[in-house]
C-alpha cells in the first residue's frame, strides 16, 4: 500500500512521523507512572503538563486545567452527555441533531429507553440546521445541548458558536461534537459559550485510543470512571503518556499547518471535485458547499452503489468511504444522507474524499483520472442505466419488487 | 471491510454475463429492501424444452450483489426452468465460496429474481413472501423479522428459547441485548413482560415408554430407507443402548464407506432426534 492514494481522512489519519518520534520515548525508557513522585514519574509528568499546554493552545481554552485527557472520541461525548445528565437530576430533556455521529445518536436512542426525551433536531436538503425550530426546543427542562461543529459524511459545518450564545441565554449546557473540526479549522473556545468539546486524536495525525473533553471552568461536572485522582478525579485511570504526548505534538503541528490547511488543502480538494464533475455524468456534491470542512468532499454518483465504487477504487490503490448501506456492518444506509432527502438511486452511491495536508496535486490528478472510468464500468452493470445515459424516467423503467 | 472469498471478488472485477440478453423473453427485477440493491435478470429461454439458453444481469449493488448475480447467470445457463427453480440462495453462496453473514441476502436477491422471470416466462405475477428485517444475530444471520415472528408462532419468552427455535444468539452472544429488545417489544404486545432472569420452560412431554421409543425409532428409520434406497443404499436397526442408536448401513451404495456415510448417519441422527424429542446419539454399528 506504499503507492497508495489515502483520501479517507475523516476515518482517521496516518500518524505523522514527528508525532511518532515524539512518543516512542514514553513506551521505552520513559515509562514511570506519572503520578510518582522519583526521577521515573516526574518527567512523564512534566511531559503531560507540556502536551496539556499544546491541546489548550489548539483549542483556545482559557485554563490548562479545562483539557481532561480521555481513551476516545466516544468517551468525551458520553461523558460530556451522562455529566450534564447526571449533574442536573431535574432536567430530562436532550437536544441534538439526526445527523450526529453514532457516538451520540446511539447513546441518546439509549437514553430515550431509560425515560429521556430526546429532540432531534432536522436537516434541509444541504444539510442545515432550522434555528427557528432549535430556539423553541430550549428551555429550563433541557439538560444538555449536543451538536457536531462538523458532519463526518458531508463535512457541512454547524453553526455552533451562535448556538451556544443560544443555549447559555436559556440557561442550557452545551456540548459539541468537534473531533472532525479540531485541526481542520480555528477554534478560540475562550472566546465562546461552548462548555464542552470533544476530540479525538487519530482524526488530527495522533494515534488511535486518545481523546480529549474541553470542560468550560465552572460547568457542573459528574465523572464518568470514577477512581484515583488523575485528571483532577474527573477521569480516573492511569494516563496514556505516550499517547497524550503524541497528541500534544499533533496538536502544535496541527496549529502550524492552519492556514496550509485552509489553503492548499482546501485548493486540493476543490480540484478534485471540479476535475470529477466536470468528467462524470450525473453526480452532484451533497451537504452545503459554501460552509463545510477545506478537506471534506461528497459526491453522490447516481445510479451506481457505493461500495462497489469502492472495490474498484481500492482496486488502483485509492482509499476513500462511502454513505452506502452496503459498506456499513448494518447495511443502514447512511442516516445522514437520508435526513438531507437524497434520492435513493444518489444516497447509495455516494463517495466520501477526505483530504489531509500529506496528499499531493499529483495523487488528486491520478484520483481524477481513476474515479469517470470506474463510475462508467460500474453504470454499463446498472439496470437504471442505458447505453448513453440513464434511461429514460429510470424510476419506472426499472421497478423492482422489494422485498 | 468485508471478508471476501477469491471467488466473490473474481465475480465482482470480471462479472460474467453482465448485460441484458438480447431477445429475452424472461425477466425478473427484484430488489432488497435491507440494503436497497435490486437487480434485473433477463433470460432467453428455449420454448420447446424450457431450458434457459442465455442469462443476462443488471445490477445496482454492493460487490457481492453483482458477485451473487454474475455466479447465479453462471449456474442457471443451460438449466431447465423447472432445475433452474431448485437453485437456492445457498447453492449460490456456496458456488462464491461462502458469503459473509451481513451478505447473504444478496444471494436470496438471486433467486427471487430467478422466481420473478420465471413467473414472468410463464405469464404469472410473481409476489415475495418474504420479508426482511435488521441483521440481528451475525454469527447465524438471522433477522429481526424471523426472531418476532418466531417469538409470536411459538409463545417464546426467553433469549435461550428464540436461540432454540431460530439459532440466533447462538454463537458469540453479543445480540442477547437486541434479542431481549425484541422479546420485550413482542411480549408488550400480548400485554405480558419479559423476565430476564425466566428460565425456558421445560418441554411438557411425557417421559416415553421404552416399547414406544423403540417404536418411533425404528418409524424414524423405515421413514428415511426409501431415500437411502433410491442411492442404491440401506440402513437397519442393530441396537439402541441408552442414549446410542446403532445402525448398520449396508449396500453398495453411494453412501456407504465413502465420506458421505457420516453425513449420512448425522442425518438419521437428526430425524429420530426430532420425531423422539430426545437426544439421541447414531453410531454404525461397528462400534458396538
Amino acid at each position: 500500500m506504499t503507492q497508495g492514494i489515502y483520501l479517507d481522512n475523516n476515518a482517521t489519519t496516518m500518524v505523522a512521523p514527528e508525532v511518532v518520534e515524539a512518543m516512542l520515548p514514553f513506551l521505552t525508557e520513559q515509562f514511570g507512572n506519572p503520578s510518582s513522585l522519583h526521577q521515573y514519574g516526574n518527567k512523564v509528568g512534566l511531559a503531560l503538563k507540556k502536551a496539556r499546554a499544546q491541546v489548550q493552545a489548539l483549542l483556545g481554552a482559557e485554563h490548562e486545567s479545562e483539557i481532561i485527557f480521555t481513551s476516545c472520541g466516544t468517551e468525551s461525548d458520553s461523558t460530556a452527555i451522562l455529566s450534564a445528565l447526571a449533574a442536573q437530576p431535574g432536567r430530562k430533556e436532550i437536544i441534538t441533531t439526526v445527523v450526529e455521529h453514532p457516538a451520540v445518536l446511539t447513546l441518546c436512542e439509549h437514553l430515550e429507553k431509560e425515560g429521556y426525551t430526546v429532540h432531534y433536531l432536522k436537516v434541509d436538503a444541504k444539510g442545515r440546521l432550522d434555528m427557528g425550530a432549535y430556539m423553541d426546543l430550549l428551555s429550563n427542562r433541557v439538560a444538555i445541548v449536543s451538536v457536531m461543529w462538523a458532519n463526518n459524511e458531508s463535512g457541512t459545518l454547524f453553526p455552533v458558536e451562535e448556538m451556544a450564545e443560544l443555549a447559555r441565554s436559556a440557561g442550557v449546557m452545551f456540548h459539541t461534537d468537534a473531533v472532525q473540526t479540531v485541526g481542520k479549522v480555528p477554534i478560540d473556545l475562550k472566546e465562546t459559550a461552548i462548555d464542552m468539546l470533544s476530540l479525538s486524536g487519530h482524526k488530527l495525525h495522533a494515534p488511535k485510543g486518545i481523546g480529549v473533553l474541553y470542560l468550560r471552568r465552572g460547568t457542573r461536572f459528574r465523572p464518568l470512571l470514577r477512581g484515583g485522582h488523575q485528571e483532577r478525579g474527573r477521569r480516573a485511570g492511569t494516563e496514556n503518556s505516550a499517547s497524550i504526548v503524541a497528541l500534544g505534538q499533533a496538536c502544535e503541528m496541527a496549529q502550524r499547518h492552519m492556514d496550509y490547511e485552509k489553503t492548499f488543502v482546501r485548493a486540493l480538494r476543490d480540484r478534485l471535485e471540479q476535475g470529477i464533475l466536470a468528467t462524470v455524468p450525473h453526480c452532484f456534491v451533497t451537504g452545503d458547499p459554501g460552509n463545510r470542512l477545506p478537506n471534506t468532499c461528497n459526491i453522490a454518483f447516481e445510479y451506481i452503489e457505493g461500495e462497489a465504487i469502492l472495490l474498484l477504487l481500492n482496486k488502483q490503490g485509492i482509499a476513500a468511504s462511502s454513505g452506502s448501506a452496503c459498506t456499513s456492518g448494518s447495511l443502514e444506509p447512511s442516516h445522514v444522507m437520508r435526513a438531507m432527502g437524497i434520492p435513493f438511486t444518489a444516497a447509495h452511491g455516494t463517495v466520501r474524499f477526505s483530504l489531509s495536508r500529506y496528499n499531493t496535486s499529483d495523487e488528486i490528478e491520478r484520483v481524477i483520472v481513476a474515479v469517470p472510468l470506474i463510475v462508467a464500468q460500474l453504470r454499463k452493470l446498472s439496470p437504471y442505466w442505458g447505453e448513453n445515459g440513464p434511461v429514460e424516467e429510470p424510476e419506472k423503467a426499472f421497478a423492482p419488487a422489494y422485498a | 471491510m468485508w471478508d471476501y472469498s477469491e471467488k466473490v471478488q473474481d465475480h465482482f472485477f470480471n462479472p460474467r454475463n453482465a448485460g441484458a440478453v438480447a431477445g429475452a423473453n424472461a425477466i425478473g427485477d427484484v430488489g432488497s429492501l435491507s440494503c436497497g440493491d435490486a437487480l434485473r435478470l433477463s433470460l432467453k429461454v428455449d420454448s420447446d424444452s424450457e431450458t434457459i439458453l442465455e442469462a443476462g444481469f443488471q445490477t445496482f449493488g454492493c460487490g457481492s450483489a453483482i458477485a451473487s448475480s454474475s455466479a447465479l447467470t453462471e449456474i442457471i445457463k443451460g438449466m431447465t426452468l423447472e432445475d433452474a427453480l431448485k437453485v437456492s440462495n445457498q447453492d449460490i453462496a456456496d458456488y462464491l465460496d461462502g458469503l459473509p453473514p451481513e451478505k447473504m441476502h444478496c444471494s436470496v436477491m438471486g433467486r427471487e429474481a430467478l422466481q420473478a422471470a420465471v413467473a414472468n416466462y410463464r405469464g404469472e405475477v410473481w409476489k415475495d413472501d418474504h420479508e426482511e428485517g435488521a441483521l440481528i444475530c451475525k454469527c447465524f444471520a438471522v433477522d429481526a423479522v424471523l426472531i418476532e415472528d418466531t417469538i409470536r408462532a411459538n409463545g417464546l419468552s426467553t433469549v435461550e428459547e428464540v436461540t432454540n427455535y431460530t439459532k440466533a444468539g447462538g454463537g458469540c452472544s453479543a445480540c442477547h441485548e437486541g434479542i431481549e429488545e425484541i422479546l420485550t417489544r413482542v411480549l408488550a404486545e400480548q400485554g405480558r413482560t419479559f423476565d430476564p432472569t425466566a428460565s425456558a420452560p421445560a418441554p411438557k412431554k411425557k417421559k416415553l415408554g421404552t416399547l414406544e421409543r423403540v417404536r418411533r425409532i425404528e418409524t424414524a428409520i423405515a421413514a428415511i430407507r426409501p431415500n437411502l434406497q433410491r442411492d442404491h443404499g440401506d440402513v437397519e436397526l442393530v441396537e439402541i443402548d441408552g442414549k446410542n442408536v446403532y445402525v448398520n448401513m449396508t449396500g453398495a451404495g453411494a453412501c456407504s464407506g465413502c465420506q458421505m456415510a457420516a453425513t449420512t448417519l448425522d442425518g438419521i441422527q437428526q430425524r429420530i432426534v426430532e420425531d423422539l424429542g430426545e437426544f439421541v446419539r447414531v453410531l454404525p454399528g461397528s462400534a458396538l
